[in-house]
């Protein structure tokens, strides 16, 4: 079998991944930071470690400033709804994944404008047209880093140093990108970084959190829930500082346990190595399809350009055809459709039929990518 | 020797505070709030009392966040 589809979630995961969470089950097992005693205390450590973990990663010099999610969603989530306000304006683009439009849509019925940059039909992002947008309403931007359909890259970098000349805030949904392509928010201008922690941080399905920059004022952040966090327990009103003000309610503690060990695998590989080995492969796997003639590929041509995902088509099937006789066949694991993510179907032109996508990861072999490119050429010979 | 204690307004401060002391070879612990003192987390470090001036600029550079410094009785 060969798994393809490792931008919906990562597959395999590091054999320390499930190790750190059956230790935690087996030898902590208690609720972080609620009681004081031994095993309270081991598991509000796991969850510290791995705060100080994904620091590193990020380059967030105050781990407080790093605050625990269930998925980049809920961090995108909290980031707009407890940042904007009626009469606020917030620029982004085609390429965005529904976890960015639907709330962006949901707010607009609310009084936040909205003003949506089209992309180029690779899903590349002029800046200079991003910034032609920005209004004096204008309070934020928000960008995926890299689709979860083409894998193009938006330029984040150009877009932070945009963002502070004029005094936005910069939202990154990095659900793409954290663990598979270098991200340094002092360096790239991101004042909210939203990643999920079961993509290319290897960690368990229900783990995210979201970067909260000094430049955001945390009072300014309304928090999506309320409650409980072990702290200040005699007062009836939210604690008004990080990490507490924005994780109410037990952790997902064990799956955080996990976490930490799929961030301390992708420090130990470094990210620029993992980048290189993806980098590679996607390479060959673009150079295998451009030889066949019925095939479309979407996205950049550059490897520079993107990540370790490719949509394509087959002339004359539906990509929901290929995806099932790749899986019939060939024990490919693949994902067809529209991705979550119509906008940035609309841009690269395949809405409402969508694509087929094959998304990568560091444990992708080359030889799953060569016996990948013969399994859509034997494909299209029975197809003849 | 004589002890003193820091309380801290969360677990995160906390265990922040016993790293970064911990780094620097400072011998401190955390050790369950004493009755007499009240705290959220339930835990607080227990320090040398005469370094608690290192200590308390240590965790200001850190970002550590206390609820102030007691002798231990």
């Amino acid at each position: 079998m060969i798994y393809f589809d490792n931008a919906a979630t990562s597959w395999p995961k590091p054999p320390e991944v499930k190790e750190a969470m059956v230790r935690f089950m087996d030898e902590i097992g208690a609720n972080p930071g609620r009681s004081g005693h031994l095993l309270s205390i081991e598991a509000a450590r796991i969850i510290y470690e791995a705060r100080e973990a994904l620091s590193t990663l990020f380059n967030v010099k105050d781990p407080s400033r790093i605050v625990f999610t269930l998925n980049a969603t809920e961090s995108i989530n909290l980031a707009l709804k407890g940042m904007l306000r009626p009469g606020d304006h917030i620029v982004t683009s085609s390429m965005e994944h529904n976890s960015v439009m639907r709330p962006l849509r949901h707010l607009e019925k609310k009084g936040i404008a909205l003003s949506v940059v089209p992309c180029f039909q690779d899903g590349t992002l002029d800046p200079k047209e991003l910034e032609k947008q920005v209004q004096p309403a204008t309070k934020m931007i928000i960008l995926n880093h890299a689709s979860n359909v083409t894998g193009t890259l938006l330029p984040i970098r150009e877009v932070g140093r945009i963002a502070r000349e004029r005094h936005l805030l910069f939202l990154v949904d990095a659900a793409q990108t954290a663990g598979a392509y270098p991200i340094d928010v002092e360096k790239d201008g991101v004042d909210l970084l939203a990643f999920t922690g079961h993509k290319s941080l290897y960690g368990p399905q229900g783990t995210g959190g979201l970067v909260i920059g000094e430049n955001v004022n945390i009072q300014d952040l309304t928090p999506l829930k309320h409650g409980g966090t072990g702290s200040r327990s005699e007062f009836e009103e939210q604690p008004d500082f990080l990490p507490d003000r924005f994780e109410s309610g037990t952790p997902n503690a064990v799956g955080i346990a996990g976490l930490l060990a799929g961030a301390r695998f992708v420090l130990k590989q470094g990210v620029e190595s993992i980048r290189r080995h993806e980098s590679q492969l996607i390479e060959k796997l673009i150079e295998g399809f451009k030889d066949i003639p019925q095939i479309t590929l979407y996205g950049p041509e550059e490897t520079k350009d993107r990540i370790a995902t490719l949509s394509f088509n087959i002339q004359n099937l539906s990509p929901s055809e290929v995806a099932s006789l790749l899986e019939e066949e060939f024990g490919i694991l693949c994902r067809p459709g529209l991705h979550c993510a119509p906008s940035a179907h609309k841009t690269i032109g395949t809405f409402p039929k969508g694509t087929v996508r094959f998304s990568l990861s560091t444990f992708t072999s080359d030889g799953e990518v060569k016996q990948s490119i013969e399994a859509v050429r034997h494909l299209l010979h029975q197809k003849d | 020797m004589v002890y003193g204690v820091i309380l801290f307004p969360s677990i995160y401060f906390a265990l922040r505070a016993e790293k970064k002391s911990k780094e620097k070879g400072l011998s401190v612990r955390l050790i369950p709030v004493p009755r007499h003192l009240s705290s959220d987390c339930g835990v607080c470090l227990r320090i040398p009392w005469e370094e608690r001036e290192v200590i308390r600029s240590l965790l200001k550079e850190e970002k550590v966040k206390m609820e102030g410094i007691h002798l231990l009785e």
